[in-house]
């Protein structure tokens, strides 16, 4: 029996010839990433670590520290970072979202393993990257050590045909797939097919990253084209790394196909993606009282594009606030050099420092009883954002601008200036 | 290895996610502190009712979100064990890290209410109502995971190996 693209990963990390589901390998980790969160609570410096070569610390969920308890943070990254020489260290100024700085420097690359103390590491898979999210002290561990343990879990396939419209984004794919199939709770996803040639890169990462919603393990994306002209812009030679395909008679536990040339923009109700979007068409005028672009899923140069080119010339909505956050500072000066920032600032919205800190409600943009948020970051969790009694819903950049000028969740189909 | 434990249960349904037990406000605090708004909105004052030794039982999906270590807010509080339907895989793996004994019980949401007492054993993999006598079998827990429940979790398994000093391991 052959194996998936993830098994295969396994497989060659751990040392064996062949891994099917339920199988538990120990694997070396090419990649070790840690977060500012990380050193801010109970941190202790190790008194060795395996390589420093592989290991990045990235500073992005509270940043510029919003309190002492997240500078002492700080501080304590910057010790760990000078006494272990560890040079890949995106200090604030060279800061972004981990998952975009990531992207940014090729630090996920094909065929390898990434681990990250953050949920929505499963956004390498875009580049073909086992990559999954793992606690502060596991992530601690393999610091350590180099190594860690996976149970193979069993495997969904995404057989993507027909052609994305233009109109269609990655966060409308996933929303249709999160609404159509639930939960994937202990499987892996793997994505493919004909009609994967029409989503780029950012769509790619999007859906990658949105697999922790839906509570896979890994997501992991074949390396095409596309891909393989955007790892060797961000300093991944095609001969540097060796892809993992799937075989052709690899197991899986569904194969489900998408046929792209279906689709429309979707919205997610509050509380869960899970079994919870509609199409925009079909949704209700719900009126919002802020709106947001940023995340890991949704802060990249294209989607502030997306936006800027919908509210351009025009003005956010009275009584709406539009919060923008770049995913890193490298996307920040991109899309102010482009213009992108200018047409939001002027359109009303406030641009911010590329942070976590509003998708996870933890500095900036926190919500108050009572109001309704349409975001385009990641998770749509009662009290994610702030306050437990406000309602978050989930849509595409586009669908986020859109509803801004309006006040109320709008088709971004007609919105395009 | 002592593999058996037995505790008072607490009931929680399906998708109870990490920002339902570890809010975003909390992760300013020390974990004694965070470790009191655990299910703030869900079970508001269950902390104040909650005694060493307890164990939570959940439903499907338990564990949905981020890597923010709620298995330490656990441990803080004294819960001995947790037992669900279905883990995410994240969660399960920080409550194997942080020494908190978690064992995927199917049936357990009908098998357990609130009050009930669990009688479990995380090596052998069943775990039993010992009110009703409904006994359930339980995903057993691969080696590897019974030797770092062992160790007190992965930290003091990293102490013992010289990788930080002994004493840091508890502060985790």
């Amino acid at each position: 029996m052959g194996m998936t693209m993830m098994e295969k990963i396994l497989a060659r990390k751990a040392g064996v010839d062949h891994v099917s589901a339920g199988d538990t390998v120990v694997c070396d980790v090419d990649m070790t990433v840690m977060i500012d969160l990380q050193f801010a609570t109970g941190w202790v410096q190790p008194l060795k670590i395996n390589d420093p070569d592989k290991v990045a610390v990235i500073m992005d969920h509270a940043v510029p520290a919003p309190n002492v308890h997240d500078a002492v943070g700080g501080t304590h990254a910057r010790t760990f970072a000078r006494d272990f020489h560890i040079d890949k260290f995106y200090d604030v100024g060279r800061h972004g979202i981990c998952h975009q700085v990531i992207a940014e420097n090729g630090l996920a690359r094909p065929g390898e393993i990434l681990a990250c103390t953050d949920s929505h590491t499963c956004a390498g898979g875009a580049y073909n990257t086992a990559a999954r999210g793992l606690g502060p002290a596991e992530v601690y561990s393999i610091l350590c050590t180099g190594k860690t343990w996976f149970q193979a879990a069993p495997t969904i396939r995404y057989e993507f045909t027909g052609t994305k419209p233009n109109s269609v984004s990655g966060k409308d794919i996933f929303l249709y797939i999160a609404g159509t199939y639930g939960d994937a709770t202990n499987h892996n996803l793997e994505y493919g097919g004909p009609g994967l040639a029409s989503i780029p890169m950012n769509d790619r990462r999007t859906i990658a990253t949105q697999g922790a919603e839906i509570s896979a393990d890994f997501s992991t994306f074949p390396i095409d084209d596309l891909a393989r002209d955007f790892l060797a812009a961000h300093g991944a030679a095609p001969g540097s790394y060796t892809a993992a395909d799937p075989d052709p008679d690899a197991a899986y536990a569904a194969v489900r196909t998408v046929d792209l040339s279906s689709l429309e923009p979707y919205v997610a109700r509050p509380g869960t993606v899970s079994h919870n979007s509609l199409p925009v068409s079909a949704i209700e005028k719900r009126p919002v009282n802020q709106c947001f672009i940023g995340s890991c899923a949704n802060g990249q140069l294209e989607d502030l594009k997306i936006a800027a080119d919908i509210v351009r010339g025009r003005t956010v909505a009275p009584g709406v606030r539009l919060l923008i956050t770049p995913a890193s500072q490298e996307v920040y000066k991109d899309a102010m050099r482009a213009g992108y920032l200018q047409d939001l600032a002027d359109a009303g919205a406030v641009v911010t420092n590329s942070t976590c800190g509003a998708c996870f409600g933890y500095h900036m943009g926190l919500l108050a009883p009572g109001e309704v948020c349409l975001t385009s970051s990641t998770r749509n969790f009662t009290g994610r954002m702030g306050s437990p009694d406000a309602e978050i819903y989930m849509a595409s950049p586009a669908t986020v601008a859109a509803s801004a000028l309006t006040g109320h969740v709008t088709d971004p189909r007609g919105e395009h200036s | 290895m002592d593999t058996l434990i037995t505790g008072r249960v607490w009931v929680v349904g399906d998708s109870v996610t990490t920002d339902a037990m570890y809010p975003a406000f909390a992760m300013k605090l020390p974990v004694s502190e965070a470790a009191r708004h655990i299910f703030y909105e869900l079970r508001p004052g269950w902390t104040d009712e909650v005694e060493t030794g307890d164990i939570v039982v959940a439903g499907r999906n338990f564990g949905l979100g981020s890597s923010r270590p709620v298995a330490a807010l656990f441990r803080e509080l004294g819960i001995a064990a947790l037992i669900a339907e279905e883990f995410n895989s994240l969660f399960l793996r920080n409550c194997i890290n942080h020494g908190l004994p978690a064992l995927t019980v199917p049936g357990a949401s009908a098998a357990f209410t609130d009050g009930d007492t669990a009688r479990l054993d995380f090596a052998e993999g069943w775990a039993e109502n010992t009110r009703s006598g409904t006994r359930l079998d339980a995903g057993a827990l691969p080696p590897l995971v019974l030797d770092i429940l062992a160790n007190g979790g992965i930290l003091p398994k990293l102490a013992r190996e010289g990788y930080i000093p002994a004493p840091a391991a508890r502060g985790h």
